[in-house]
């Protein structure tokens, strides 16, 4: 027997985006379901880093960037939990002066945005961080960064939704969705048969094929961002690491555990799942080893990676489809979705309601692939290589 | 010919040997791996230290069994390349990574046979995490490899054969055993009395382990239901209830054990496909009678595979490696192949019957009290993991990993998963095979963040 549902809103995909958008929704007061084809939450936006950063983004993120950095603070009202989130700062540690000279071109050009930004040079940074070796030019410090346990953040955003009225329907891959006269029709799971008004697609690294069936190719693909954790430590790191040119970042959350990424790994043959390679995880672990002396003797207790989908541009696609009237999308975070993912939520409510956001997200229109000759994509490589590292 | 193939075998014990022994006899010559400073496994475990102690002091009944093996395993040391005190802590792509120290190496394999053997099944109980409580094999391996007993007064508790074997050792070498306490009722021992005719030499030995014990004047109880391992900064005594009646018996130390758990992680990470099996209660790679598992080129032997013990372990071992010698078109022994077949066939049988003697507490999961630890690595407790399985409706183990923190600590799940699959079946009306397992992941077990690459071995 088919389950028929009729409701104002589908959304393709549990993740942070989809799950913070069906809230928001919601609390709008739309019938909102929400499917994901596992567990909402358990794919990158369960599993990433944890990054809660502003300072890295390119300009154009930094308006969304800073809608979300007034959510992070409330999410104890917004969905039961603190999400471990620490308002620890984020500080970007430069290798080489030629990385220094970058994080300072990097601050002026972001001077008017709000990160309040600060310059710290080598002399200094070894008074104020001395648990960091030796070996390093400066470093830019945004003090309202932070982190935050994705694990726990994702679910009880879906969990939340569920509570306010979301139907929440896991292990319900969509396997169908075509627009219909007064909206879209949707064939999920093994029985589900959707009617809504509206669809968003925040499907992450699946998130293609769906934009491509109504037209919209886009450049997206895989990647697989991993991490090793270490046993818990004496707690020595106060601040969220990342590097200048990429290759580590590092936290230490409040049980001692110190997270550190900076390699890819690779998908399983069952693709929805990835693992670190042996060789990746060797090297972050030297990396931290080398960068942190506190951690020369520690051991390694755990692996993860996730999959996520990444641009060729490295900025997601947010935003109403340009071939189909109420399709909205939303993916592609590229690694960097953890702390806008909330404000995304938002921004996609406000495009159900509104038809616009209070947010400037032109520059992740969907077109812009189509838009775009691959002579303006070579003029942005410099500014794709500092993107490096994500979270 | 032989020369085109690199097969690697994890794990010396009596699995590990024989099918290196089987390659070795063949003109094979395999890598051998082991975590252990010397062969021989956890039931043929070599003294760290040469002592007074013979064989048989050691070993028991069997140490016929271990000479046989010792030295069969000196007799191809030399025709295998052996790595001891080393761990296989990743899996893939036809090579593991391998830690010595604190140098790692990734050394490919044509052919793999996992011989990983097995640990005790915990299930906690109050008071588990007390400086002084023991596992039952780390028991037998404090007294094998370092000659020493975990207490002065020592009370084993539990249920599988291991518990009247560990008790035993420790009264024959002059340890002061208090009691025996087995959590299965005494009724359950009948079905013994059908294995008599299976494998009645080891169904004897067993009573005369429980006789000998007995006679030590060591109490030995059966359906025991475990209160609490009392102490405040270790152990100093345990509370127990039998037929509704609580008693406590004053001790320092307490060994114990709800049976075995295979170690299965390296053929998780090999891609292997699991069964549950409903007598160990217990995930575990599915294999064919001669140890291939579902990927083609990897095969399992041993405790690893099943619980079945260290005769069939020996048994497998050698089925394993002809198994993979005919597979790699190289001679294999046909005649040979029936034998063991038909010797496997007749102990799982037996083992059967072995394992309806020593039920699972059944009872344990919605008995436990809300205020024991669950997980010990990330400190949760029993009902933590409850809790969160009502409230946000958790029915699969990854899931409660993810928000509870249970299995994601030191140990990886591999002391607390079993305990962690009866709390969340019980607390959601499942079953436990219906709750799954938990993903693998490398590292297997910790490796230290300094380790030096090396290149691929040769």
């Amino acid at each position: 027997m088919s389950r028929a549902l009729h409701k104002d809103v589908a959304i393709i995909g549990g993740g942070l985006v989809g799950s913070s958008a069906a809230l928001a929704m919601r609390r709008m007061g739309f019938s909102v379901v929400l499917l994901d084809k596992g567990f909402c939450g358990a794919q990158a936006s369960g599993v990433n880093y944890g990054g809660v950063r502003r300072q890295g983004r390119p300009p154009e993120q930094i308006a969304l960037s800073q809608r979300a950095h007034a959510i992070w603070p409330r999410l104890k009202d917004l969905i039961g939990i603190d999400g471990e989130f620490l308002r620890s700062g984020h500080l970007k540690l430069a290798r080489t002066e030629a990385e220094m000279t970058s994080l300072e071109a990097y601050a002026a050009r972001v001077a008017d945005l709000g990160l309040d930004l600060e310059l710290i040079g080598g002399n200094q940074l070894r008074e104020r961080f001395p648990w960091i070796a030796g070996d390093v030019t400066g470093a830019s410090l945004c003090a309202g960064d932070g982190h935050a346990n994705p694990r726990l953040v994702s679910a009880a955003f879906a969990h939340a939704a569920r509570h306010a009225g979301v139907d929440v329907l896991e292990h319900t891959p969509v396997s169908h969705v075509e627009k219909t006269l007064d909206g879209f029709h949707l064939s999920a799971g093994s029985n589900a048969e959707i009617k809504a008004g509206f669809v968003i697609n925040s499907a992450g690294a699946w998130a293609g094929p769906f934009a491509e069936a109504f037209g919209e190719p886009v450049p997206l693909h895989a990647i697989y961002p991993s991490m090793i954790v270490t046993e818990p430590m004496n707690v020595f790191m106060n601040v969220n690491i990342g590097a200048e040119g990429g290759g580590i970042y590092a936290r230490q959350v409040e049980r001692g555990n110190c997270i550190v990424g900076g390699m890819r790994g690779e998908p399983l043959a069952e693709p929805d799942f990835s693992r670190p390679t042996g060789s990746g995880a060797v090297t972050i672990m030297n990396r931290a080893a080398a960068l942190f002396p506190a951690l020369r003797h520690a051991y390694a207790i755990r692996f993860w990676s996730g999959t996520e989908g990444e641009m060729a541009d490295r900025n997601p696609v947010i935003g109403f489809s340009r071939t189909t009237p109420n399709l909205i999308h939303a993916f592609g975070f590229s690694g960097a979705g953890f702390q806008i993912a909330p404000g995304v939520g938002e921004v996609l409510a406000e495009l159900v309601r509104d038809g616009e956001s209070r947010t400037p997200i032109q520059a992740f229109a969907i077109d812009r692939f189509a838009r775009t000759t691959q002579g303006s994509r070579a003029d942005n490589e410099p500014e794709l290589k500092k993107r490096e590292a994500a979270q | 010919m032989s020369d085109a193939i690199r097969p690697l075998i994890v794990g010396a014990g009596p699995a590990g040997i024989r099918a290196a022994q089987t390659l070795v006899n063949a003109g094979v010559r395999p890598v051998v791996i082991d975590e252990a400073p010397s062969s021989g496994g956890q039931i043929y475990r070599q003294r760290l230290v040469p002592d007074e102690r013979s064989a048989k002091d050691l070993y028991g009944s069997e140490a016929a069994k271990a000479i046989a093996l010792h030295e069969t395993f000196a007799q191809i040391r030399d025709r295998i390349d052996y790595l001891p005190g080393t761990l296989v802590w990743n899996l893939h792509d036809k090579a593991v990574d391998a830690v010595t120290g604190q140098r790692t190496r990734r050394i490919a394999f044509s052919h793999l046979i996992l011989a990983t053997g097995a640990t005790d099944r915990v299930l906690p109980v109050p008071g588990w995490t007390l400086p002084g409580v023991f596992t039952l094999g780390g028991s037998q391996i404090a007294l094998k490899s370092q000659g020493c007993a975990i207490g002065d007064k020592v009370v084993f508790l539990g249920s599988g054969p291991l518990l009247y074997v560990v008790a035993w050792q420790y009264v024959k070498a002059g340890a002061n055993v208090a009691a025996v306490l087995d959590t299965a009722p005494f009724s359950a021992k009948f079905h013994l009395l059908r294995g008599l005719f299976a494998q009645p030499s080891v169904v004897l030995r067993g009573f005369r382990y429980a006789a000998e014990l007995m006679a030590h004047g060591v109490a030995v109880r059966f359906g025991v239901q475990p209160a609490r391992i009392d102490g405040t900064t270790r152990v100093e005594g345990i509370v127990w209830r039998e037929r509704g009646k609580e008693h406590r018996l004053a001790c320092d130390a307490v060994g114990y054990g709800f049976s075995l758990r295979s170690e299965t992680q390296l053929a998780d990470l090999a891609g292997c496909r699991f069964t549950f099996d409903t007598r160990d209660r217990a995930w575990r790679p599915e294999r064919d009678g001669a140890g291939r598992t579902s990927v083609s080129g990897v095969y399992i032997a041993g405790d690893g595979a099943g619980i079945a013990g260290a005769d069939a372990a020996e048994l497998a071992g050698e089925r394993a490696g002809l198994a993979l010698l005919d597979d790699a078109g190289l001679p294999a022994d046909h005649a040979r192949i029936g034998v063991l077949e038909r010797k496997l066939a007749s102990i799982q049988h037996f083992r059967d019957i072995l394992e309806s003697a020593f039920p699972f507490p059944e009872a344990w999961a919605t008995s436990i009290a809300d205020d024991v630890t669950l997980c010990r690595c990330e400190e949760i407790a029993v009902g933590d993991a409850r809790a969160a399985a009502r409230d946000q409706g958790i029915s699969e183990l990854n899931r409660l990993k993810a928000l509870t923190r249970v299995g994601m600590g030191r140990c990886q799940g591999r002391m607390c998963a079993s305990a962690a699959v009866e709390v969340l079946a019980s607390t959601c009306g499942r079953s436990p095979d219906a709750v799954g397992r938990l993903r693998a992941q490398p590292p297997v077990k910790p490796i230290p963040l300094e380790v030096a690459a090396e290149g691929e071995a040769a």
